[in-house]
């Protein structure tokens, strides 16, 4: 790991000055993405700014129907929250499950949506819940959030501060995870909400999208049944799922469709 | 460079480090304190475990100026005045270990597992340790020794 000028702001604007006067830099939230890229010379940063030092990126609250938790929380923390599982069960149930316990201790949900990555958990739930990511200076729809492989929308300068998900009447997560690190080889979100059923696939693609055959078959029906009865006709084609050593295409839209029916079986 | 001040095994250092030092190097090389092992160096096998304010993590996946202020417990501080902790004592009583080079990092994962959880079933320390390999054992009897550490501990609660 080549080395670089380390800073830790207190608060989001000190942040946001530091990454504007060094460009080259970046932020660090819990390192357990960045790090492994910056140990294998992925990324060459001139400054690293800590975001673990600003207190506006911390905590957890409900606003009427509305679950707001601050980007720097770390996925144990979200998955313990009382108040996360009081609103959002299947969310708490989410977070217990990125990585492993020592990962879920400094993992933060701000890092895992920047980062992107395409078999990374959290995604399917903002994009299912309706989610919309809250930065230093506008908030942003999921659905406009994940743009390409390792891409958001965000601006290089640009801080998350937190996540606001609307509280579904029902949700679940399935996942079938990879054996050596537990990202997801396919993760399905099903969510049961006031303005009709939304469901998002992470791992199969290069972000988190949505499956709008399922949707459509769920809101008509929302039983297991439902998703038996489109067969093959999930709406997404094997060819243009991510191919690897782990798990073809082929099998990860098998996947999504046994997933789905866990997820719809758990929310039932 | 830039000196670190943090309180490792309850003793406060200052080290003089630079700001890419990662955790593990500041522990076993400056510190010496070498319990803490590296067996992969990609954030997968656990074997650099470490708690920072009571809690596991990897210590080859956080930067040492990361814990600046912070509280470090390695394998060397669990032992008190010269007896060892329950659950090192556990792992020796139940033959949790072979070779010996995933033991600090899975004893000190299965101490913030117990913190968690003082009930933890077999289910949850299966579960829990998925950020610890082992090369050796199957893993059974290191299960065995944490949940023998487990009655051992909520006996002595109620005694
Ligand atoms: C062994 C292992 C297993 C894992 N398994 C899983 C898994 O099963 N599922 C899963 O989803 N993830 C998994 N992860 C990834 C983990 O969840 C990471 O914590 C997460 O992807 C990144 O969060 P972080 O806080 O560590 O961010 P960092 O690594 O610090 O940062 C990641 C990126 O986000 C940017 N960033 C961070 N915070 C912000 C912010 N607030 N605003 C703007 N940009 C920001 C950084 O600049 C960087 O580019 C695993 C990681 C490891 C090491
Ligand atoms: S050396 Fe840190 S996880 Fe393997
Ligand atoms: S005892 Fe040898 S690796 Fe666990």
């Amino acid at each position: 790991m080549r080395d670089f000028n380390f800073h830790r702001p207190a608060s989001v604007a000190e942040a946001v000055g530091l990454l504007r006067k060094h460009s080259g830099g970046k932020f660090l939230a819990g390192g357990q993405s960045l790090l492994p890229v910056l140990k294998l010379d992925m990324a060459d940063p001139s400054d690293l700014i800590s975001l673990s030092g600003i207190a506006e990126l911390r905590g957890i609250r409900v606003e009427g129907n509305t679950l707001i938790i601050g980007a720097g929380m770390r996925h144990a923390e979200v998955a313990q929250s009382p108040e996360v599982q009081r609103t959002i069960p299947g969310l708490a149930r989410l977070a217990d499950h990125i990585g492993d316990a020592q990962v879920r201790n400094r993992g933060t949900l701000g890092g895992s949506l920047a980062h992107a990555d395409p078999a990374a958990d959290y995604p399917a739930a903002i994009v299912a819940l309706n989610g919309t990511v809250q930065t230093d200076r506008r908030t942003i729809a999921a659905d406009d959030f994940f743009t390409g492989l390792f891409e958001t929308a965000l601006r290089p300068d640009e801080v998350i501060t937190a996540v606001r998900f609307p509280v579904p009447t029902r949700c679940a997560y399935a996942k079938f995870g990879s054996h050596a690190s537990k990202y997801a080889l396919v993760g399905v979100m099903v969510a049961k909400t006031a303005d009709g059923v939304r469901v998002a696939v992470t791992g199969a693609g290069p972000y988190a999208f949505r499956a709008a055959a399922l949707e459509t078959a769920l809101g008509q029906s929302f039983s297991v049944a439902a998703i038996e009865a489109l067969g093959e006709n999930l709406g997404v084609r094997a060819d243009d799922l991510n191919n690897t050593a782990e798990a073809s295409g082929a099998y990860r839209k098998h996947l999504i469709a046994v997933l789905a029916k866990r997820a719809v079986a758990a929310c039932l | 460079m830039g000196a670190i001040t943090l309180k490792v095994n309850g003793k406060q250092v200052t080290v003089d480090a630079a700001p890419r030092t990662l955790l593990v190097e500041l522990l076993r090389e400056p510190l010496q304190l070498t319990g803490t092992h590296v067996g992969c160096d990609t954030s997968q096998c656990g074997s650099c475990t470490v708690l920072v304010d009571g809690r596991s993590i990897k210590a080859c996946t956080m930067l040492a100026v990361e814990a600046a202020g912070t509280e470090v417990t390695t394998i060397e501080g669990l032992a008190q005045g010269g007896r060892l902790h329950p659950m090192q004592e556990a792992f020796q009583s139940c033959h949790g270990l072979q070779c010996g080079f995933c033991t600090p990092g899975m004893i000190l994962s299965a101490v913030d597992c117990l913190k968690q959880n003082p009930t933890a079933d077999e289910r949850d320390v299966r579960e829990w340790l998925e950020g610890n390999i082992c090369r050796c054992t199957g893993y059974h009897n290191i299960v065995k020794a944490v949940l023998s550490c487990r009655d051992r501990m909520a006996q002595s609660k109620e005694g």
